[in-house]
């Protein structure tokens, strides 16, 4: 039973350890920048997370007490990882893209809220954010 | 009162929970800092945040964990394939646009995050008037049927769950 634990531990580690390799080339592979928040928010999910459940089996073979802190470290990475994302996606729509020709319609009357003011908001702050960001630079 | 002291009831259990989970025992020092910080939390940040999320079907909700998390394996899988195994020619990623049916902000958050986890897909912007979100797809030959599948994979059910 041991060398089964043993066996299983080491094997989610390298488990996890291909897939934070997997993440990291994608991140260096692939063409452009949306591409590449592909690798990261995903590929590295499951590597964390099987090192995460590779220490807990350890803990509990080891200290024989079921360690909370796995479950609380992935809780922490499921709710940051989608929310840094979106913080970079939304800083490469305003840096790099032109909502004009390279974002699809909203199929609503407003735009992209990158680009657009809310419509019921007396907010003027945005309107110097749709002058197109290209001529700025 | 009692709705003074407590404006988010969820929130304070939650953050109980968590400094419990923290601690990693359980020991009544530590239940009384974790009530102290679970009722100055939310009675601090209260004004950034008026509204109380309705939640009409808590059970559903550990369903929706779990089908998101066999989900997240399945993405990795894919992802990693993709990342290996596709040359960037022959990637072809799009934006696409999908019209939301869902109105409440923790929904649409819960959405957007879901997205962001699973197959392919990053959110990427919320219409300004919240009524379509711009994702990013990976690798697809049909945006249309991501958009059928998000919509009646994952917000039929926060749609059944939020509202």
């Amino acid at each position: 039973m041991d060398l089964f634990l043993e066996l299983l531990v080491a094997g989610l580690i390298v488990f996890g350890g291909v897939f934070g390799l997997v993440g990291s080339y994608g991140l260096a592979k692939l063409p452009d920048l949306m591409t590449r928040l592909h690798g990261p928010t995903k590929a590295t999910t499951l590597g964390v997370g099987s090192v995460l459940v590779a220490s807990a089996v350890f803990i509990l073979k080891h200290q024989g007490s079921f360690s909370v802190h796995e479950l609380l470290i992935a809780i922490f990475l499921l709710l940051t990882a989608p929310i840094t994302a979106n913080f970079i996606a939304k800083s490469f729509l305003h840096r790099q893209v032109d909502p004009e020709t390279d974002l699809p319609p909203t199929g609503t009357e407003c735009g992209w809220a990158s680009f657009d003011v809310p419509p019921d908001s007396d907010d003027d702050e945005p309107s110097s954010l749709t002058i197109p960001r290209r001529n700025q630079r | 009162m009692l709705a003074r002291l407590l404006p988010h009831p969820i929130l304070t259990v939650t953050l109980v929970l968590v400094w419990l989970m923290l601690l990693n025992s359980l020991s009544l020092g530590g239940l009384l800092l974790g009530l102290i910080i679970g009722i100055t939390v939310p009675l601090t940040t209260a004004a950034f945040w008026p509204g109380r999320p309705r939640i009409r079907h808590p059970l559903k909700i550990t369903a929706y964990v779990f089908l998101v998390l066999w989900d997240i394996f399945v993405a990795n899988l894919q992802v990693a394939y993709i990342v290996v195994f596709k040359s960037n020619k022959q990637m072809r990623s799009h934006f696409i646009t999908i019209p939301l049916e869902i109105y409440s902000p923790e929904a649409i958050t819960v959405l957007a995050g879901t997205i962001t986890m699973t197959p392919g897909t990053v959110s990427a912007d919320l219409s300004a008037d919240g009524r379509s979100l711009l994702v990013h797809c990976l690798d697809t030959d049909d945006p249309q049927g991501q958009v059928v599948d998000i919509k009646a994979r994952y917000e039929a059910r926060l749609k059944e769950i939020f509202e």
